[in-house]
């Protein structure tokens, strides 16, 4: 069944802050197998002119994923989530997430399309400070593959 | 920021030092805890197959957070990246066995653009199938 149009450019209340630990971003980073020491170490994150442990790029998504859980879920949208995957990811960063921050993130479904008896939807995630700064902005494309003929 | 790649040191088409990243089931399970993405398709084979894949597959975000190891390991800055995009087109299929998949990443200088930032593209095939398609990062450089 095809996703309804009217909402798109519909948006959902900012989320809960998350609050950003260095152990996090360290178990991160280890499980993506990177070293970069401005994951782990002030002292080389502060050499990079940052104030703490700033975090790898992808690692937002954990946060800006769990905000579109908001729309995934909605029941008034309907979608089959049993049959979704991930599409494309986009991410534009006004500065790297860091140890500290408090984020909230607030989604908006951009697009509905329905090609091929799929359905694809765009949701964007601004993800903001505790001082109301944007630090980066997310784009989750989700296809919900056709169900099979019975 | 200060990234150890100067502007006017590269020009469109210099590659960026290629990288080989292995994944095992083991790799699998950890992403699954950092990330807290528990989706079974990422541990289960029986569950996997069940729902019509060949096998266990990485998370697509695990694929492109090795995939900016590239472009963050050239610059030194991981904090220079800009912006930072993909399409997951095919799966890294991960096998029940020591050796795991392999997720190879080539990149190239793409594009220079205005305030000493390139676009890099980045090519990541597992398998002999490329997995990762309008893979784009763009970063400042010092």
């Amino acid at each position: 069944m095809a996703l309804d149009q009217s909402f798109v450019g519909r948006s959902y209340p900012p989320t809960d802050p998350y609050e950003v630990g260095r152990e996090k971003i360290r178990e991160f980073a280890e499980a993506v197998g990177d070293a970069n020491p401005a994951y782990t170490d002030p002292d080389a994150a502060k050499a990079l002119g940052y104030p703490d442990v700033i975090a790898p790029p992808t690692f937002v998504f954990s946060i800006t994923f769990r905000a579109a859980q908001q729309v995934v879920q909605d029941p008034q949208l309907g979608l089959d989530y049993s049959r979704v995957v991930h599409g494309d990811q986009k991410f534009a960063y006004r500065r790297p997430v860091r140890a500290g921050d408090r984020l909230t993130v607030t989604s908006t479904i951009e697009g509905i399309k329905s090609l091929a008896g799929n359905d694809i939807l765009d949701v964007r995630g601004e993800v903001h400070d505790e001082a109301g700064e944007h630090v980066v902005t997310a784009w989750t494309k989700l296809v919900a593959r056709a169900a099979e003929e019975a | 920021m200060t990234a150890k790649i100067s502007y006017d040191d590269v020009e469109v088409g210099t590659e960026l030092p290629a990288r080989t990243f292995g994944v095992t089931r083991a790799t699998l399970v950890q992403y699954a805890g950092a990330s807290g993405d528990f989706n079974p398709i990422h541990w289960n084979e029986k569950f996997a197959t069940e729902v019509g894949l060949p096998d266990v597959i990485a998370h697509g975000m695990f694929t492109m957070a090795e995939a900016i190891r590239v472009v963050t390991d050239w610059t030194g800055d991981p904090g220079a990246v800009v912006e930072y995009g993909v399409r997951f087109t095919k799966p890294v299929v991960v096998p029940n066995d020591d050796q795991g998949a392999t997720i190879e990443v080539t990149a190239k200088v793409g594009a220079k653009l205005d305030d000493n930032t390139v676009r890099v593209d980045l090519t990541a095939m597992s398998a002999g199938q490329k997995v990762l398609g309008m893979s784009r990062a763009v970063v400042r450089l010092a």
